[in-house]
């Protein structure tokens, strides 16, 4: 991908008068392929910020010109009647496509048809043949609308199309050339698996519409042989009218049809043993022997079926008469108790014209499940492709990271459990249907694969003798099993460069060509078909499974190495991009549904969409249409949108009630005073600076992805602006962190539950394994609290109650002093221990120059993931726990940890709480599954006595 | 011993607070049956067998207890040997075993002498042999010192030493805090105090000490000297439960102002200083202030007095406890009327065992 491909698209860019045919993309993969491999954690080059500004400064100006506002799948037909015609996009939003001609674009990536299907009979065989084609896959590029596709061409079978097939194409399509190039391994793993998907629909259709159809043709066979029958019976015996010659014709034609689609039948139930060259055609094991199960039931009834007619066929002349009569009543009888649901129509002896008949829509083509499931991995696909290059990136980098440090996640980061158990499906052949219907609440949309090379195992087995580019691709392959080292433009290629050079003499002799392509690949698939080597039989397949789960870590390193490599190859790309911006608009709109009207002023006010600017307005807003109690409503719909998993646990919560245990999501967005804090928010949302929210901006453009993780993640953010307020208000804020990092319960104490709120949620973000919905924060408490409660809650605010009630909660801080910390929201005091340490002076400095909530955030995160790296490493680290020598002592383990962390880790006395505490967090999470019965299940709390001081502000 | 539950003053060390729910009503009783189980039984008729090192309820007893007013003999077997009917409309309050297969049974204000006979037949009979009357109020706790002696002490705040093979009088104290009638008290005359804070609810005794929980208040009672080696009267905010000697200069006791104090048996200061609650820095909003008041402002002239000074105390239930079982430096379990049982451990010996179940699992994976 690479120079070459850069190369080809600069052209395309600059060719703009290039009018008559689409710009095939070049897709080759670099054989001098020599480079070193960067550290697969370091930035890019192309990420990074240039130190001069490129000759091509504005960063803009690629994807300016595109018609359509953000990237979109679109699917087209190349109709038979029409020709090519767009079928459905997704976004299903006819604002996504703006001014963009659909209807053009889909000539343009249908007109690059790929290997048309083969028609009639082949040479040598009596039968017309269904083609089996593979899918191909094509990076194209219309530089005159500034749009570029990835196209995944594929064929449906369809019984009444002409040879049987309808092709079809599906497109990602999207104003950067460059995103598409980078991602075409996921943007092709993604659209196989639909493919898959909806050729296996489309199969079960095929067949099921195969049996409607002999059916009936079964009862047309009798139907005539009666009337035959009757004919003979009343004519002379020696002597044939015309009536009756074209009678036994019309029969003979009905028994050939029989025979025909029985060999249909048969070919289609012989689908999954076809060798596949397509290393992304794994398809569910399950869904493939349910298939094949069903119509060979089918086949098994009609070879019943045929016997006799084949009798009756050979032996018609001498037949007695009516037997013929009789067996076709009892055939009738027979296929209409099995099949009562269907009754055999006539079917007459000329077909209707081509143009005359209704062609199938998509929809009738494919089984309606299999028709849903895609849709739905689609629409999967377009919302994770969502957002620019840069974030998609990032997020993949982050992912890779949070991957490895799975020990020390749960301390700072948001749950990540349902990505590793998306890992963990995407390695197995992908069925969407069966998911959906075994654990459809289990669905988890978001497949964030990096590479496909673990499916590329199997592309090795069913891989023939092909073509020399198949043949390179699979030592590449072998050299990526080996060393893990070089990039992959993996096999897919061949079809690209294929189509690539079919389409250099495109408009004159396309026909040629494709004609010389479809000999080609029939070739291929007729001497595929006894390969020895080929078959795709269950059990080698399942038995590679625990190797790639196993390699699985590799695989995405691989590649996120692949995405370094590439990236360097090319022009550095800017960071920024307008797509991603009104992306991250339109998400914004989309996402907030509700408080959309609210939003809608932001997008004239200002084009970069800053993050606190946009909350702020929603908050204050709210405050206007939410009574205090209400179910806030924006957050609801937030919820809806998540998936099942992180859905439910939050859902009961706001069933419960609004004081019961809400997560701090709920204080996030519960009202504000109208005045008060939003005006001083205001103020410092004012100064932000702009490099990090215009590339936040691009964050929150996929933040509405729809899952659990990312929801958390914006309300995180949104904390983060409430965290800086606290550090910058409250001189004491540091004390105040320090108490929740190193395991003190703080209460937040008021009279005024908004307040209340919004500093829990903002001090949330320092709770050290939150839970995943929250569970150790409670962000409005109304009665005195027990010693249990100390056990669930790291942070509870508490309300400040002057009635005799309250002096039961006065009685229960006084009691229990000694193990908490008291914020004291009213009177600005806060009474904890001392803390004279360095660390939160850098975490939390109450002068700090950060002026936005969600650089503010990033840069707690980096922070308190390094602490949680220290806390990994001091907890794992042996001799810092555990005697190196049976004659030592505690107090000489005790003596070495200190000076780990006092002169290694360079912590002071409270500082290295803060570690200890995680540490114990960690062992405890450590050891937690193996024993859950036994000390898991008692909480514990563990506390020190230190004098607490009361500081002012 | 048991100083880790404090935390010293260097900052390191730690507690840990483990709550074990389990009971539906009042825990009553902690029973240890080895290094690390007890039994605890409540008010809701359940006995519940945990395991201090994991944490495990082992086991679940349903029992029905019948009324303490008769004596009955069972053997092990739950067979009901012979039983006695009731002797007054209290009861039996307390009964312990004496030497020569004697039992000595508190009833109401006396104390009875039972001696058990096992006859050819293998029937036991209880004969009643000897009656003790010396107490002129009912009769609340009653212990085994050593072989010779057994103490019994009043609601009135008695405390007698009796003779255990001849159930003589040994020696007698009326305990009326600042109005001792002994002759080694000291004589401070106040207003009669009310019995409840005399009465003495709990006697615990390590063979040389008699440690007395008199009201809220506690009172060391050497055996070998006779005489009073430190009291406090107002030792808690409420009526002390129950009370342990941790050596001879330490002591623990609970009390339903939901605290379990340690106290410490310290040489008299030149002024004897009321033990601060602030003791931790803690931070009162008002109420638990209340703290021990000013005792013993007068020149105490018992040459060997001593005085308890608070050194620890651990806060977290929220109802009276009713009783504690230290297991050393294992923990202390502590159970209440609030339905809990809360287990201190030392944090330090914790993470420890922690860190060495972390690398032995991380041993058993074989890495990470």
């Amino acid at each position: 991908m690479t120079v070459s491909a850069s190369a080809a698209s600069h052209v395309s860019l600059s060719n703009n008068t290039m009018i008559g045919s689409p710009d095939v993309v070049a897709f080759t993969k670099e054989d001098e392929y020599g480079q070193t491999v960067p550290e697969p954690l370091d930035l890019p080059e192309e990420f990074s910020i240039p130190l001069h500004p490129v000759a091509d400064s504005n960063p803009w100006a690629k994807t300016s010109y595109a018609k359509f506002t953000k990237d979109f799948i679109l699917i087209s037909e190349f109709s038979e009647q029409v020709g090519p015609q767009p079928l459905l996009t997704i976004p299903d939003d006819p604002k996504v496509c703006g001014t963009f001609d659909l209807n053009y674009f889909s000539l343009r990536i249908m007109s690059v048809d790929y290997q048309a299907s083969f028609v009639g009979h082949p040479p040598g065989s009596g039968y017309p043949r269904l083609s089996f084609v593979e899918d191909s896959r094509v990076v194209l590029g219309d530089s005159k609308e500034g749009a570029f596709a990835y196209v995944h061409h594929f064929t449906l079978y369809d019984l009444e199309a002409r040879g049987f097939v309808r092709p079809f194409c599906m497109a990602y399509v999207a104003a950067d050339e460059k995103k598409i190039m980078l991602q075409f391994q996921e943007l092709s793993l993604r659209f196989s698996q639909a493919s898959e998907c909806l050729k296996a629909g489309n199969r079960r259709a095929f067949a099921k519409e195969l049996q409607r159809k002999l059916q009936d043709l079964e009862y047309t066979h009798s139907v005539l042989q009666r009337e035959e029958g009757l004919q003979r019976e009343a004519g002379p015996q020696c002597v044939y009218s015309a009536h009756t010659v074209e009678k036994a014709n019309e029969l003979a034609n009905v028994e050939k049809s029989i025979y025909e689609h029985r060999d249909l039948l048969k070919q289609i139930s012989a689908y999954h043993r076809r060798p596949r060259r397509d290393p992304h055609a794994v398809s569910c094991q399950k869904c493939m022997s349910e298939c094949l199960r069903e119509c060979e039931e089918l086949l098994d009834k009609y070879a019943k079926l045929a016997n006799p007619l084949s009798y009756r066929g050979s032996g018609r002349g001498l037949s007695v008469d009516g037997r013929g009569e009789e067996g076709a009543d009892e055939l009738d009888d027979e296929v209409i108790k099995r099949r009562p649901s269907y009754t055999p129509q006539l079917i007459k002896a000329k077909s209707a014209k081509c143009f005359d008949k209704r062609l199938k829509t998509l929809q009738e083509l494919c089984e309606e499940t299999f028709y849903e499931a895609t849709v739905e991995l689609l629409k999967e696909t377009e919302r994770s492709f969502r957002g620019d290059l840069c974030y998609l990136y990032t997020r993949r980098l982050d992912k890779t990271l949070r991957r490895k440090l799975n020990i020390v996640n749960f301390l700072f980061e948001e749950d990540l459990n349902d990505n590793i158990e998306d890992e963990a499906e995407t390695l197995r052949p992908f069925c969407a249907v069966n998911h959906a219907i075994d654990n459809y609440m289990h669905l988890n949309p978001p497949h964030i694969t990096l590479g496909s090379e673990d499916l590329e195992l199997d592309g090795l087995n069913p891989q023939g003798p092909q073509d020399t580019a198949c043949e390179t691709t699979t030592t590449q392959e072998l050299g990526l099993l080996g060393s893990h080292l070089e990039s992959s433009p993996s096999d897919q290629t061949f079809e690209t460069q294929e189509s690539s050079e079919g389409t250099k003499s495109f408009s004159s002799d396309k026909s040629l060509t494709d004609h010389a392509e479809k000999q080609e690949s029939l070739a291929s698939v007729n001497t595929e078909g006894p390969d020895p080597d080929s078959d795709l039989t269950p059990e080698p397949d399942q038995n590679t499974y625990p190797e790639r789960e196993s390699s699985s870590e590799d695989m995405e390193t691989t590649a996120g190495e692949d995405d370094c490599d590439s990236g360097q190859d090319q022009t550095p790309v800017s960071l920024l991009e307008v797509v991603s911006e009104l992306e991250a608009r339109d998400g914004d709109e989309r996402e907030a549904g509700t408080r959309s009207d609210l939003l809608v002023p932001m997008d004239s006010a200002c084009c970069m969409a800053q993050d606190g600017f946009l909350y702020q307005a929603t908050d204050s807003d709210a405050v206007l249409c939410l009574s205090p109690n209400s179910n806030p409503n924006p957050t609801q719909f937030l919820v809806v949108n998540q998936e099942p998993h992180a859905l439910q646990p939050i859902q009961d919560e706001y069933t419960v009630g609004s004081s019961g245990s809400q997560g701090p999501a709920a204080g996030l967005e519960l009202p504000v005073g109208p005045l008060g804090d939003s005006v001083s928010r205001t103020s410092l949302d004012d100064g932000s600076d702009c490099t990090m929210s215009a590339s936040t901006g691009s964050d929150r453009a996929a933040s509405p992805l729809g899952y659990g993780a990312s929801v958390t993640l914006r309300q995180r953010k949104k904390a983060g602006q409430g965290a800086l307020r606290f550090v910058r208000q409250y001189s004491f804020a540091t004390q105040a962190l320090w108490c929740l990092l190193s395991g003190r319960t703080l209460v937040v104490l008021g009279a005024d539950e908004g307040r209340v709120r919004r500093l829990v949620s903002a001090l949330a973000l320092f709770v050290p394994n939150p839970g995943k919905t929250g569970e150790r924060v409670q962000p409005w408490l109304s009665c005195p609290f027990t010693l249990t409660d100390l056990h669930r809650w790291k942070l509870i605010g508490l309300q400040r109650v002057a009635s005799p009630a309250g002096s039961s909660t006065f009685y229960s801080l006084s009691r229990y002093s000694r193990y908490i910390s008291i914020l004291d929201a009213d009177m600005k005091t806060l009474r904890c221990p001392q803390y004279r340490g360095q660390l939160l002076a850098t975490m939390a400095d109450h002068r700090t120059y950060i002026r936005h909530g969600s650089t503010f955030f990033l840069h707690l995160q980096s922070t308190l993931c390094r602490l949680a790296a220290q806390a990994f490493l001091l907890t794992f680290t042996h001799h810092l726990h555990l005697p190196v020598s049976p004659t030592e002592g505690p107090e000489a383990v005790e003596f070495r940890r200190r000076c780990f962390l006092q002169e290694q880790l360079g912590l002071d006395e409270e500082d290295s709480h803060v570690l200890l505490y995680l540490s114990r967090l960690i062992t405890q999470r450590y050891l937690q599954p193996a024993n859950i019965s036994c000390c898991a299940a008692v909480p514990y709390f563990s506390f020190n006595y230190i004098t607490s001081i009361l500081y002012k502000i | 011993m048991l100083r880790w539950i404090l935390g010293g003053r260097e900052a390191q060390s730690s507690v840990e607070l483990q709550v074990l729910k389990g009971h539906f009503d009042i825990v009553r009783f902690l029973v240890q049956i080895d290094d690390f189980r007890f039994a605890s039984a409540g008010d809701d008729g359940l006995v519940l067998v945990w395991n201090i090192e994991c944490l495990l309820v082992l086991e679940r007893l349903s029992v029905w207890v019948s009324g303490g007013e008769e004596l009955c003999i069972w053997d092990q077997n739950f067979q009901l040997l012979c039983h006695r009917q009731k002797h007054s409309d209290t009861g039996i309050t307390a009964l312990i075993e004496l030497p020569k297969n004697c039992i000595a049974a508190a009833v109401d204000k006396d104390i009875v002498i039972y001696r058990l006979m096992v006859s050819a037949d293998s029937s036991v009979t209880l004969t009643d042999i000897s009656r003790c009357t010396d107490h002129h109020d009912q009769i609340r706790a009653l212990i085994n010192v050593n072989d010779q002696i057994f103490a019994s002490g009043s609601h009135a705040g008695e405390l007698i030493l009796w003779d255990s093979s001849d159930f003589s009088n040994l020696a007698y104290e009326h305990i009326l805090w600042e109005e001792s009638q002994s002759s080694c008290q000291s004589e401070i005359k106040l207003a009669a105090p009310k019995p409840s804070e005399m009465s003495i609810q709990h006697l615990t005794t390590n063979g040389r000490l008699i440690l007395a929980a008199v009201g809220s208040g506690l009172y060391v009672y050497d055996v070998v000297t006779k005489a009073v080696v430190a009291y406090r009267k107002a030792a808690h905010d409420s009526n002390v439960l129950h009370t342990m000697l941790l050596s001879d200069s330490e002591l623990l006791s609970c009390s339903e102002d939901g605290s379990v104090r340690m106290w410490e048996i310290q040489d008299l200061p030149l002024a004897a200083e009321p033990a601060s609650a602030g003791f931790f820095g803690m931070w009162s909003f008002g109420r638990s202030s209340k703290q021990p008041g000013p005792q013993a402002k007068k020149v105490l002239e018992i040459p060997n007095l001593k005085t308890l000074e608070l050194i620890g105390d651990l806060i977290g239930h929220s109802g009276a406890i009713q009783m504690f079982l230290s297991f050393k430096e294992k923990g202390l379990v502590t159970c209440s009327t609030d339905h809990l049982l809360i287990l201190w451990k030392d944090g330090e010996r914790q993470s420890r065992l922690r860190s060495q179940a972390l690398f032995q699992k991380l041993e058993e994976n074989g890495g990470l």
